[in-house]
């Protein structure tokens, strides 16, 4: 790598007195685990190289407390919700962009009645954007050039908020072939980790939920598994090891596969 | 001789008229144990949504075959009532075929076509009948189908095809009267369907054609009188309440769960924050979350009344799919449930909702709660816009708030995330080293 990037945090910007225009929600995911790391990674490497203004939090950010409402606990919910809107609002965020569809949602359906009211948009359609505009070029796809990918449909980017053909066009624009599951789009069948199930032993049954949504995948034959969300990252990773097809098969965030084809994993 | 059978006629509408009334009464009582909702704004964009998820069946069509059998039947029940409305009016005025002076020609044409969609809703539920229960789709057999769910599925569809031939007998038997010159029965014309079976009613006697006419005619009014209050007994009730049911509906992202207002004024409070209204402690016996159905609102408790139980959203649940308890049509099953035993209860001056039992714990288990993935692909799959899933968080919230009764992770996942703003036990000072990695590879 030529020069180091430099990951400007919203205190940073705001000591300088200047305000970006767009507030990177990295998300704990993003954040800490090992694996999904490497998409925001691949992300901020793709807002760099374009040149976008861009901030994260840092240090400041903390769980916008999804697992907490839907686990059915409301009151830890709106305390982070109301602490997070308050460090946000102090830095007067207008726009967000997240790649955790969860973070996502409840960034942008469940901050305003709290007093958080932003532009907020996934990953996968910032990308789009970038893509339509011509600031991210992919010229020929490179190495994913009719290749067989096939994408699973995070629910809370999907049925939740409608956010279904951003991530297909992201990865048609790699000049893969992208084959549909079975169950696709509205009747995409869950990763299994929604609901706060990614933060507890499933529920005693026959199956676990990840490994059906795994085999779907796998019949597809598809060598990349795209995903846009950390929990069906985590969640299709395990299906497909626990298939052992990890060597033939890769679960991939669209940010990664964006990344790659730009030639940035350096 | 007319005059007695019109008193007959009065004295039966009126019977099922109050019948229908007093169910329709309790049924109502029964929603209002909700909680109160404000469901007032968009009106428009509920009109349309109305007009084109019940009225124009649009999520039906998901399924296009069922969809299509469903439409004959649907477009038939609609329109066969225009030829109720004729013999009801018969049945008070005594007299007979009162429309066909009027329509002439027009009538002939319009019997006919009613025939036809007579013959098609036969049809139609003689394939869903087979469909039920010879071909064994899975959705139609899950446990919470055992019994009487089973048994209403297939009496509704029976009962309609019975309906459908007494009308059919009535209209042959008539032609046949007819044609024997019989002073009460007026020239029509043939009829397109029932034309086809005059010769098997040929060889009986004049007498006994009208015995059969008039016995078909009682049969099928009463029958549809009958099946009218059946109908508030049984899961077929989305026939009517399908059409308020997607008016009231979300229209929301299906993603956003809905604010506890009660819980911001408390949380405002106690960060020092101006909450813009008198700060006060929430109210005493004030409860977070649902245990019961008074706790859930009113359109929690509609939903339940419109469920047809034809569970497509349980064959959409992952959860159900891989073998949990989980189902969400017994969610609005085991809804309907309670609200018609509380219901019962009142009635007869029981204890109704302090009978020792609620909708938590004694229909409802936790085991089906803690399944939900909360993916909406029930509420998706849902053709009359029904929310499984509300139902499902707002008892969460019960279990997690008021009883501490989160399953331990999930409690330790609450801690992490009180403790260290994260749901995984990790430091926050480690939250932004993911910024000097990057430039290490």
């Amino acid at each position: 790598m030529a020069e180091s990037i430099q990951i400007p945090t919203m205190a940073d910007m705001a000591a300088k007195g200047e305000t970006p225009e767009v507030l990177f929600w990295v998300g704990c995911a993003g954040s800490y685990d090992d694996r999904y790391k490497n998409v925001t990674k691949a992300f901020v490497k793709i807002l760099n190289k374009v040149g976008v203004s861009f901030a994260v939090l840092g240090p400041e950010e903390t769980c916008t407390g999804d697992p907490a409402r839907r686990a059915g606990n409301e009151f830890l919910f709106q305390m982070q919700a109301m602490a997070n809107i308050q460090v946000m609002n102090g830095y007067g965020v207008q726009k967000i962009v997240t790649a955790c569809p969860h973070c996502f949602n409840t960034l942008k359906n469940e901050y305003p009645e709290l007093g958080g009211e932003y532009e907020v948009i996934h990953h996968s359609t910032f990308l789009q954007q970038l893509i339509n505009e011509g600031k991210v070029k992919l010229a020929g796809g490179g190495e994913f050039k009719g290749k067989k990918i096939t994408y699973h449909d995070s629910c809370f980017l999907g049925r939740a908020n409608n956010v279904y053909s951003a991530p297909r066009e992201v990865l048609e624009a790699l000049d893969a072939e992208l084959v549909e599951m079975k169950r696709c789009k509205t009747k995409g069948l869950c990763c299994g980790a929604g609901g706060a199930q990614m933060f507890k032993d499933a529920e005693p049954g026959k199956k676990e939920v990840n490994i059906e949504r795994t085999e779907e995948a796998l019949e597809t034959g598809a060598g990349t598994i795209a995903v846009a969300c950390p929990f069906c990252m985590t969640m299709m990773s395990d299906g497909v090891k626990n298939k052992e097809k990890e060597s033939e098969v890769k679960v991939r965030d669209l940010a990664e596969l964006i990344a790659e084809a730009e030639g940035l994993n350096g | 001789m007319t005059i007695i059978s019109q008193l007959a006629f009065v004295v039966i509408l009126g019977f099922f008229g109050f019948l229908l009334y007093k169910r329709i009464t309790r049924i109502k009582k029964n929603i209002q144990l909700g909680r109160d909702q404000q469901i007032d704004d968009r009106k428009g964009d509920r009109l349309r949504q109305m007009l084109l998820v019940a009225f124009g069946q649009q999520k039906m069509f998901k399924k296009p075959l069922p969809a299509f059998l469903h439409l004959l039947i649907y477009v038939g029940f609609i329109l066969i009532n225009i030829e109720v409305l004729e013999i009801i009016l018969d049945g008070l005025l005594g007299t007979h075929r009162v429309f066909a002076p009027f329509l002439g020609g027009f009538y002939t044409f319009l019997i006919s076509f009613f025939e036809v969609l007579a013959l098609l809703v036969i049809f139609s539920c003689v394939v869903f009948l087979i469909r039920r229960n010879v071909t064994k789709i899975p959705r139609f057999h899950k446990i919470e189908m055992k019994g009487w769910p089973t048994l209403d599925a297939n009496l509704i569809l029976i009962i309609e095809i019975v309906l459908m031939k007494a009308i059919l007998t009535m209209n042959a038997t008539d032609l046949v009267l007819q044609d024997l010159g019989n002073a009460n029965y007026a020239q029509t014309g043939t009829f397109l369907i029932s034309g086809m079976f005059v010769d098997f009613f040929d060889g009986f006697s004049e007498s006994t054609l009208v015995i059969m006419e008039r016995a078909a005619w009682w049969f099928h009014i009463v029958g549809i009188f009958a099946f009218a209050v059946y109908v508030t007994y049984s899961k077929h009730l989305h026939i009517f309440l399908a059409f308020p049911n997607t008016y009231y509906s979300r229209l929301e992202p299906k993603g956003k769960m809905n604010n506890m207002q009660e819980i911001t004024n408390e949380v405002k409070i106690m960060l020092g924050m101006n909450t813009g209204e008198e700060a006060s402690p929430p109210p005493e016996g004030m409860k977070f979350g649902a245990k019961d159905v008074n706790d859930l609102s009113w359109k929690n408790l509609m939903d339940a009344y419109a469920c047809t139980e034809c569970g497509r959203c349980t064959a959409e649940c992952p959860a159900n799919i891989t073998g949990k308890k989980l189902s969400p049509r017994k969610i609005m099953m085991d809804t309907r449930d309670r609200m018609e035993d509380v219901g019962l209860s009142l009635q007869k001056g029981g204890k109704g909702l302090e009978d020792g039992k609620s909708l938590l714990g004694d229909y409802i288990s936790k085991e089906e709660l803690n399944a939900c993935t909360s993916c909406n692909a029930c509420v998706e799959a849902c053709p009359v816009t029904i929310n499984p899933l509300d139902i499902i968080l707002q008892m969460r919230r019960y279990v997690a708030m008021e009883e501490s009764a989160a399953p331990q992770s999930w409690n330790m996942m609450f801690q992490n995330v009180e403790t260290n703003f994260a749901p995984w036990k990790f430091a926050p000072t480690d939250r932004f080293n993911w910024a000097q990695e990057i430039n290490e590879k």
